[in-house]
């Protein structure tokens, strides 16, 4: 109750949900991610979820919560650890096989159909995952973080937590 | 056939719900009715893997259009361009209509995929018969974006990467206070 | 059939680009577009009956490639759905950039106050 943060945000109700919530929303985006090449789903769908994990405590709870949920810096951090990620199994790709993103790792016939299959698919799915999401998440914070206020006949963007104060 | 059918009719009734309401949450709402209605008609075409991205990215896409526009204090459309820019604009639609219509004769007959046009070396026939011995994902969709197309899932990931950097650049402000000088240095504190 | 209604569905959308004031409104129907387009490039890779593209256990590689809808278009239109929500999210930074010039969402207001 001391957390300047508390008076935040949707209600009571809303915001206990969202505690419960978030916690299965993270864990089906990651399953989503992870069986990406054996079941529908992938990188782009299960980061789009987790994005939407983080969205959901960030309008629920407001974003003083949100933002120590994920902050923008370990949000862009992330991004940029997902592209360096897929860029970087591109590049190993010539370095082992001769070919920018070759699948470097055979997979034999008898390991079809596991999770740990398919060489560098799932590696690239995970850096997928977090490059969507991280940004998604990132873009959502950074449109709701301002807003266009009158003030003295002038417009200017002014951040939305002084204006309510 | 006929569900597909009836689900595209539904979505062009939201779709033309969309652009003619005078209310802007009414047009976001049926936007995203048309979006959820086109992730079963996805369902229906076999196409999982795009019915559950459609899905949330639709949701996605709606929590923006709600939060950064839909709070502004206008909420209601008043009419439509003046007369001559209205004729020109539903002549360039019915042109783009006929020239569609005669790119349809090019197209294969409904059901029956392009690939099957090229019963020998069409490359998706390639992919689905040797994408498990060569990749070993069972999921070919991901086996064609993550190892025979990667270069595409590359060149996406930059788009993203510069879409939401222009966004980024285009809210900041601190390039605001050098060309206006002391008016926003105010309403930043304010 | 099928495809005359989802060249309809394209073709609202560009009447709503070319024909409304409201930028709010534009956006809204270059993103009606962009579905009836990944639409259109599912439909063409449709095999009727088909299943999708997803191996299970103990199929036969010739048997599964005779079944199914193609793969291409698919992997395609997952990538251009993502860019269309980064598009759109760029899109509504622009709008809020425009509203704070102008202080409307109005085309044709905003082309009478420049200057």
């Amino acid at each position: 109750m001391n957390d300047p943060h508390a008076k935040e945000g949707m209600s009571l109700i809303v915001k206990t949900v969202t505690r419960w919530l978030k916690g299965f929303l993270l864990l089906y985006g990651a399953y989503i991610v992870l069986y990406g090449h054996l079941t529908p789903g992938g990188g782009f769908a299960g980061g789009v979820i987790v994005a939407c994990a983080f969205i959901l405590v960030f309008l629920a709870c407001g974003a003083g919560i949100g933002h120590r949920t994920l902050g923008r810096l370990a949000a862009s951090e992330l991004d940029s650890a997902g592209a360096l990620i897929f860029t970087a199994v591109g590049a190993l790709g010539i370095a082992l096989g001769g070919v920018f993103f070759r699948n470097f790792i055979r997979t034999p016939p008898e390991a079809h159909f596991r999770l740990l299959s398919s060489g560098v698919i799932p590696v690239c799915n995970i850096a997928i995952g977090l490059k969507v999401g991280t940004s998604l998440f990132m873009v959502l914070a950074i449109l709701s973080a301002v807003h266009v206020a009158v003030k003295g006949g002038r417009r200017r963007m002014v951040r939305r937590r002084e204006d309510k104060s | 056939m006929t569900i597909l059918a009836a689900l595209l009719f539904l979505m062009l009734v939201g779709a033309i719900i969309a652009v003619e309401t005078t209310n802007l949450l009414s047009a976001v709402i049926s936007v995203g009715a048309v979006g959820f209605l086109l992730s079963i008609a996805f369902l229906f075409l076999g196409a999982p893997d795009i019915a559950i991205t459609q899905l949330v990215v639709e949701i996605l896409c709606l929590v923006i259009l709600i939060r950064a526009t839909i709070s502004r204090d206008l909420t209601a459309v008043s009419g439509e361009r003046e007369f001559f820019g209205m004729v020109v604009g539903v002549a360039l639609v019915v042109l783009v209509a006929l020239a569609g219509i005669a790119a349809f004769e090019q197209f294969p007959p409904f059901g029956e995929p392009v690939m099957a046009r090229f019963p020998d070396d069409a490359p998706s026939a390639t992919y689905l018969a040797e994408g498990l011995d060569r990749t070993g994902a069972a999921n070919i969709v991901t086996a064609v974006i993550l190892d025979f197309r990667a270069y595409d899932t590359l060149g996406e990931a930059t788009v993203l990467f510069c879409a939401i950097l222009g966004a980024l650049a285009l809210m900041r402000r601190r390039a605001r206070r050098q060309r206006d000088g002391d008016e926003t240095e105010e309403g930043d504190a304010a | 059939m099928i495809y005359a209604l989802c060249l309809m569905l394209i073709a609202v959308g560009l009447y709503g680009v070319v024909v409304k004031k409201n930028v709010v409104k534009i956006v809204i129907s270059l993103a009606i577009m962009e579905y009836g387009i990944n639409l259109l490039l599912i439909l063409v890779g449709y095999r009727a009956g088909g299943h999708a593209p997803i191996m299970e256990p103990g199929a036969s590689p010739a048997e599964f490639a005779a079944g199914a809808v193609d793969p291409l278009p698919q992997a395609l239109v997952l990538t251009s759905i993502v860019i269309g929500l980064g598009v759109l999210a760029m899109m509504v930074a622009i709008c809020i950039r425009l509203y704070e010039r102008y202080g409307t969402f109005d085309i044709t207001e905003m082309r009478r106050l420049r200057g």
